[in-house]
């Protein structure tokens, strides 16, 4: 790893103090009057060098769309965003195409879901890595070649020299995976953005994929942001979690905390659908109902319908993220009913301990 | 072409693809172009198409060589009367003679040259056209897709045989050139149509996005992430163009829109010159036509079964 953060004298202090990605109500919106649908709606949080933080939700919740924004590849037309994303001081949201483009890839990079359609597949997994590397760097295309092998050995691809020759469909998923990581870090970018990266790999290749990612991650103090729809991921990976319901934060906490004491509904029903190895087997308890049941956010709270410890004040007034009381600052929620402290409670189902994928 | 063959033969083909794809993963290198040729290589519909163009494009290359006799040359033209104007098949001339004399034979071998010429170049031009069309509708895409698709629209309107009159106008007379750019130029539109088509939905696929998220300029995203994945289809429908391109250079000569000089024959104009004999001596028109017929269902016979091979819903 080359010049990095780790040059950066706050990071030394603390990592708050300077955050690498700072999102500051970020909102996007998909189609104008009366079609209008806000996809994100006034997400706000930061990521520091190293840090690990989650963005974790159903199917529908924004947290895809969110990164997208971020990295701004959401199509040019049809869509609002507003708000703030600064990365390094920097604004991403009002940046041109072609300066963000150059950050793409250097600074910061993504990778996504479906490690097959990923990748382009007429042509040979060695072009491709070498692709990103001699658009950032300034190396010859033999050298580029070299590194791109270099890359796919780190991320623990066997005989990458004959990789390097091979087509997409001659990959296993698990290293097509490793081969859009190798990708996505080849030009060792500050910022990680991993959108679901391993719901299409089975569950060996999962915990695999996500020690690497941790492992690469913690050596190079790069910031990651973890988006998940499987509390799993996030127990075994997120240093912070962000809850999203309905395109807005309804609870973020740190991993030990949100896994001891969930306080909002949404997430103890999370933590209820979890399946548990050591624990008495019963029915998993899934959340009743779906995202399509919601209610705007503006005539109360959007998960209301769903919630089990709704009250009457639920579907009156759209409550605000605050800090939860006696939780200190880093800890906030927004609901009107929140679960009680202490785990056992109703809501939770069973006391919640750290896993690991 | 696909109801040609048996559900339990597909089936079986299917099977015998697997193992091959199966065999193949572990050789290196291997392409979509590739573990298609592997299926295409048992595809008896495929291999009957095959044989009908090679043999078709060998004869287009010896003809010359190997015709009998010379097909200009009116040899025959003693036995020509006005009871029987198309001297029959003799020693020598198993087809018999044209109106003029000439060895049937031998202008229907060096026919093949003509027509081949006329396909595939027409097909070519149309391809090329098409290509570049496409690719800057459906790689720019907005303003520049608006003005190229309605430019094409405005071509898809124009009939052939209108485009072949006017070329043949512009160039003070017709040729085997008018026709060629006429065929080239009313194919432009499909091409185009179909390479922005799939263009398109490349633009919108994980691996252009996951290219984007990596900072890949815009050129390298059209000219290596979405066009090579958007081809198959535009070079398979080359392959169908070429039997719709023979056909309609047939029809362009058999008005007398095509090559006026019958010293170099061609099969659509010796069409044209038997239909005055039809009635008598129908055997003179059945010899170029059963020409044009077979070779056009060759080049549709392959393009049907290419496509087959490169759909990517029979692949997996």
């Amino acid at each position: 790893m080359t010049a990095q953060p780790t040059a950066d004298p706050a990071l030394d202090r603390s990592a708050r103090t300077a955050p690498l990605l700072a999102v500051r109500d970020l909102t996007v919106t998909f189609g104008r009057g009366r079609r209008e649908f806000r996809a994100v709606d006034g997400v706000s949080f930061d990521v520091a060098p190293g840090q690990t933080v989650g963005l974790v939700g159903e199917s529908g919740c924004g947290k895809s769309v969110t990164s997208l924004a971020i990295m701004g590849l959401l199509p040019a037309r049809g869509n609002t965003i507003g708000g703030s994303a600064t990365f390094a001081g920097e604004e991403l949201l009002t940046m041109s195409g072609n300066e963000l483009r150059d950050r793409r890839g250097r600074d910061l990079a993504m990778i996504f879901q479906d490690p097959l359609s990923s990748l382009n597949p007429v042509v040979p997994l060695g072009t491709q890595v070498a692709e990103v590397i001699e658009r950032h760097k300034r190396v010859s295309r033999g050298e580029a070649r070299e590194q791109a092998r270099a890359m796919l050995d780190k991320v623990g691809i066997p005989d990458p020299t004959r990789r390097l020759k091979e087509y997409p469909h001659q990959l296993s998923g698990g290293m097509r995976q490793r081969a859009l990581i190798a990708m996505a870090l080849a030009c060792e970018p500050r910022l990680l953005i991993a959108d679901e990266p391993t719901t299409a790999l089975d569950v060996t290749i999962q915990a695999q994929i996500l020690a690497l990612l941790k492992e690469l991650v913690q050596d190079s103090e790069t910031a990651l942001v973890m988006i998940t729809h499987d509390l799993g991921v996030v127990a075994g990976l997120c240093d912070e979690v962000n809850v999203l319901y309905a395109g807005r934060i309804v609870e973020r906490a740190g991993r030990h905390d949100l896994f001891a004491r969930p306080r909002h509904p949404y997430t103890g029903g999370l933590l209820a659908s979890i399946p548990r190895l050591h624990e008495e087997r019963g029915r998993l308890t899934p959340v009743p109902g779906s995202v399509s049941d919601n209610i705007p956010w503006e005539q109360g709270c959007a998960f209301a319908p769903r919630c089990s410890s709704a009250i009457d004040v639920c579907v009156q007034q759209t409550p605000e993220l605050v800090p939860d009381p006696g939780h200190g600052p880093d800890r906030l929620l927004r609901c009107h009913n929140p679960l009680p402290a202490p785990p056992t409670a109703a809501g939770s189902g069973q006391p919640a301990e750290e896993e690991t994928p | 072409m696909t109801s040609l063959t048996k559900p339990g033969d597909r089936k079986k083909a299917r099977i015998d693809s697997l193992a091959e794809a199966g065999a193949l993963s572990d050789e290196e290198g291997v392409s979509l172009w590739r573990s298609a040729w592997h299926r295409l290589r048992r595809d008896p519909v495929f291999l009957i198409g095959a044989v009908i163009i090679a043999a078709f494009v060998i004869l287009a290359v010896i003809a010359p060589w190997i015709a009998p006799h010379d097909p200009a040359a009116r040899l025959l033209i003693d036995q020509r009367t006005t009871q029987n104007p198309v001297p029959g098949p003799q020693p020598g001339f198993p087809l018999g003679a044209d109106d003029a004399g000439r060895d049937m034979l031998s202008r229907l071998m060096v026919g093949a040259r003509q027509t081949l010429i006329v396909g595939v170049l027409a097909t070519l031009g149309g391809f090329a056209g098409g290509m570049v069309l496409g690719t800057i509708a459906g790689g720019i895409g907005g303003w520049a897709d608006t003005i190229v698709m309605r430019i094409v629209d405005v071509m898809l309107s124009i009939p052939s045989l209108l485009m072949a009159f006017s070329l043949a106008a512009m160039f003070a007379r017709p040729s085997q050139w008018t026709v060629i750019l006429a065929i080239a130029i009313i194919q432009i539109p499909i091409f185009a149509r179909l390479l922005r088509g799939s263009m398109m939905a490349q633009r919108h696929s994980d691996h252009v996005l996951a290219a984007r998220a990596l900072g890949v300029r815009p050129a390298p995203i059209v000219f290596r992430h979405m066009l090579p994945n958007s081809v198959g289809p535009v070079i398979v429908q080359g392959t169908l163009v070429l039997a719709v391109a023979i056909i309609d250079a047939a029809a362009l000569s058999f008005l007398g829109l095509g090559n006026p000089d019958d010293t170099q024959p061609e099969w659509g104009q010796m069409l044209g010159r038997s239909q005055q004999y039809f009635n008598t001596h129908p055997e003179v028109a059945v010899y170029p036509a059963v020409c044009i017929i077979v070779v056009a269902l060759g080049f549709t016979l392959m393009g049907e079964s290419l496509r087959e091979a490169l759909d990517p819903k029979s692949r997996r």
